[in-house]
């Protein structure tokens, strides 16, 4: 789960680390207010989950209250590389001498955590980690041990770096939110050294590990906001595994990896998925007419590809819930349906008669859902 | 004999007494699994179609020798089971719990590797030795005995894929579902060297999935094999950014995309697949070429 950056602020300064004075607002009025109060330059910044954020001109300067409602006036409701801008954190602008990159993650191949340093922040971290690696110091922590003071030291000192006191204080606190709040991504960038000489967190990320969620009470108030679509909304709250995308045919699977193949499967036919629906294993009749009614919420959706290969799920519990969802809503698109592996003869005998067209395998269903939703593009 | 376990591995079902766990441990059993013991903490007594149920991992392994664990425990319980096991003995671990903390896995990773123990998983379907035996949810009826080998990300997708082969007269010697999270015990590069050293494997089959860099890491081992591998890389149409239902399938940050995966595999000698459906045809075709050289050789 990815919090926004106002929210990772929230916590960092919960946890002492220097943050900017700032206030997250809806309104352009709000901004002007929050800006008139400072008394002082501020920065206009969008807070919306998308990388490259300043480039694309979701940062503005304002130098007057005027000019900061301008910026809101520019940003709020409006798209930025297409997400609706909802909110902006309005903060003081800082004088910049140098800005350094900090950030700790899982490295998956290592099977550990990494603190990730360089000297030179601000930009991609994963541009950086192409274009000169050798900028970038790393530190695998121990999983039992933790962070040790002597190899925050060790990496420290091998760079060009300001104030590593303070630098190591704020290192060891990063750490603790990260392991505090089951954190996939705990990231400082930039992490500046102000004109004034002092530490400041000017950009954060932070995501959350979503395993971990039954263990972190204090996230539920940022998970509502993290889903802005509002179909993937209402499957998070009907506990179905879905994702929004912007083609023509609706896709429902059990397995995620099954489902993933379909998808190729249907673009590879000519055709573009419409979503991600994982019914899971063992589904029953109700969760099926979930995903249904789910998928038909997209009105870009024209026709749907079920695709059932029952091994603890059974392909008849699957047949019960299209048949329930039929008579809930009036399906106005073609449903083509495809059931293999257990107890797929009952299921298959439960929908004939119904207007639900039976293909044999997962090519021809691709095939088949392309033709009648509008063929090769 | 497969690579990881035979028809005589006795093997011991943690969360035996749940929903999960009761289902498969018949289904394992019908499959012809030697299931001899399972766990639940304050359940020792009972018994699952006829198993006996105890209260820990040590009781079951001192009672029946038992040297394999699967394990349905919820996935707050995951990380304690897994240490539990490892502490009890057991030397294979296949954890078919999903949504285990990522926190906690990397946490078990160090565990079980200081205690020279194999995991496998989280969040897989588990291993099947066609013909002899399966330790986890692969529905048992899909298999066919044979020389292709299979190592995948995916569960239901390996169905599938397991399934065509079948129909298309290719058995399978081992198949190894390795799990769909971003922190797993054992990867490509980890179920490769057992595939190159085992006599009934022929040819490989390696069922990759968008995300992280497993398929590319396996690239460099695969230059050095002498078996021919067929690949498959399933999530090419996701989009950057979305977590595709595996808490490990997301492309972030320009790492695990499906294009470097599959020119990483082409450059070390991997046929890829472009469809599920191609999959048989390759074989098919490597096999063919493999039993040809060894025809020049003689």
């Amino acid at each position: 789960m990815k919090i926004h950056e106002y929210q990772a602020k929230e916590i960092l300064a919960r946890y002492g680390l220097p943050v900017v004075a700032g206030k997250v607002a809806d309104s352009p009025e709000t901004v002007y207010q929050i800006a008139k109060a400072m008394g002082k330059p501020v920065v206009v910044k969008a807070q919306v989950h998308v990388g490259g954020r300043g480039k694309a001109g979701g940062i503005q300067l304002a130098n007057t209250p005027d000019e900061a409602r301008t910026a809101a006036l520019r940003l709020l409701g409006q798209p930025l590389k297409g997400l609706i801008v909802e909110k902006v954190l309005v903060e003081e602008q800082i004088r910049v001498e140098r800005e350094l990159y900090l950030g700790i993650t899982v490295d998956r191949q290592h099977k550990q955590n990494v603190l990730l340093l360089s000297a030179e922040g601000g930009v991609e971290i994963e541009e950086l980690a192409v274009t000169k690696p050798e900028a970038i110091g790393k530190l695998y922590i121990d999983p039992i041990k933790f962070l040790s003071e002597a190899e925050v030291d060790a990496l420290l000192k091998q760079r060009d770096i300001p104030d590593i006191e303070h630098l190591k204080k704020i290192i060891f606190q990063l750490e603790k939110v990260y392991r505090d709040l089951d954190a996939e991504l705990a990231e400082i960038n930039p992490l500046a050294w102000t004109a004034s000489h002092t530490y400041n967190v000017l950009d954060a990320k932070i995501n959350i590990d979503d395993n971990a969620l039954f263990r972190q009470p204090g996230m539920a108030v940022y998970r509502e906001e993290s889903e802005t679509d509002a179909i993937e909304r209402e499957a998070h709250r009907r506990k179905v595994a879905y994702v929004r995308l912007d083609g023509e045919v609706g896709i429902i699977g059990n397995g995620a990896g099954l489902v993933m193949g379909t998808m190729d499967e249907v673009s590879h036919a000519g055709g573009r998925p419409a979503n991600f629906l994982d019914i899971g294993g063992g589904a029953k009749a109700d969760a099926v007419k979930n995903a249904l009614e789910i998928i038909l919420m997209d009105s870009q959706v024209k026709g749907v590809f079920l695709n059932i290969f029952g091994g603890i799920t059974r392909c008849d519990e699957v047949a019960k819930g299209i048949i329930a969802a039929s008579q809930a809503i009036h399906i106005q698109v073609p449903i083509v349906i495809r059931l293999t592996g257990t107890r797929a003869e009952e299921g298959r005998t439960l929908l004939s008669g119904t207007r639900l067209i039976p293909v044999q395998s997962m090519q021809q269903g691709a095939q088949k859902i392309v033709e009648l939703t509008g063929g090769r593009k | 004999m497969g690579i990881l376990a035979d028809r005589d591995t006795k093997v011991i079902v943690q969360g035996m007494t749940g929903r999960e766990g009761s289902f498969h441990t018949e289904q394992m059993l019908v499959y012809g699994t030697k299931v001899v013991g399972g766990v639940t903490p304050g359940k020792k007594g009972e018994s699952v179609c006829g198993v006996p149920v105890f209260n820990t991992v040590k009781e079951a392994v001192s009672e029946t020798q038992a040297t394999a664990s699967v394990i349905f425990v919820p996935a707050r319980f995951a990380k304690e089971a897994i240490c539990e096991a490892v502490e009890g003995g057991i030397k294979l671990i296949l954890c078919i719990t999903e949504g285990v903390p990522v926190q906690d896995m990397i946490y078990v990773i160090h565990v079980v590797k200081s205690k020279g123990v194999r995991l496998i998983g989280p969040n897989c379907p588990g291993i099947a030795t066609a013909g002899e035996t399966k330790l986890g949810i692969i529905p048992g009826s899909i298999f066919l005995r044979g020389n292709v080998g299979l190592a995948s990300r995916s569960g239901t997708l390996t169905y599938e894929i397991v399934n065509g082969l079948t129909q298309a007269g290719l058995g399978q010697s081992t198949c190894a579902g390795l799990g769909g999270d971003p922190i797993i015990g054992t990867q490509f590069i980890d179920i490769l060297p057992l595939f190159e050293r085992d006599p009934q494997t022929e040819v490989i089959i390696l069922i990759g999935e968008i995300g992280g860099t497993a398929e590319e890491e396996a690239a460099f081992y695969i230059k050095k094999m002498s078996k021919p591998i067929i690949g498959f890389i399933s999530g090419r149409t996701a989009p950057r950014g979305k977590r595709m239902g595996h808490a490990g399938a997301i492309i972030s940050g320009g790492q695990g995309t499906a294009e470097s995966k599959v020119k990483a595999w082409q450059e070390s000698g991997v046929f890829v697949a472009e469809t599920t459906n191609e999959i048989p045809l390759l074989v098919k075709e490597a096999l063919k070429k493999a039993n040809h050289s060894k025809e020049v050789r003689k």
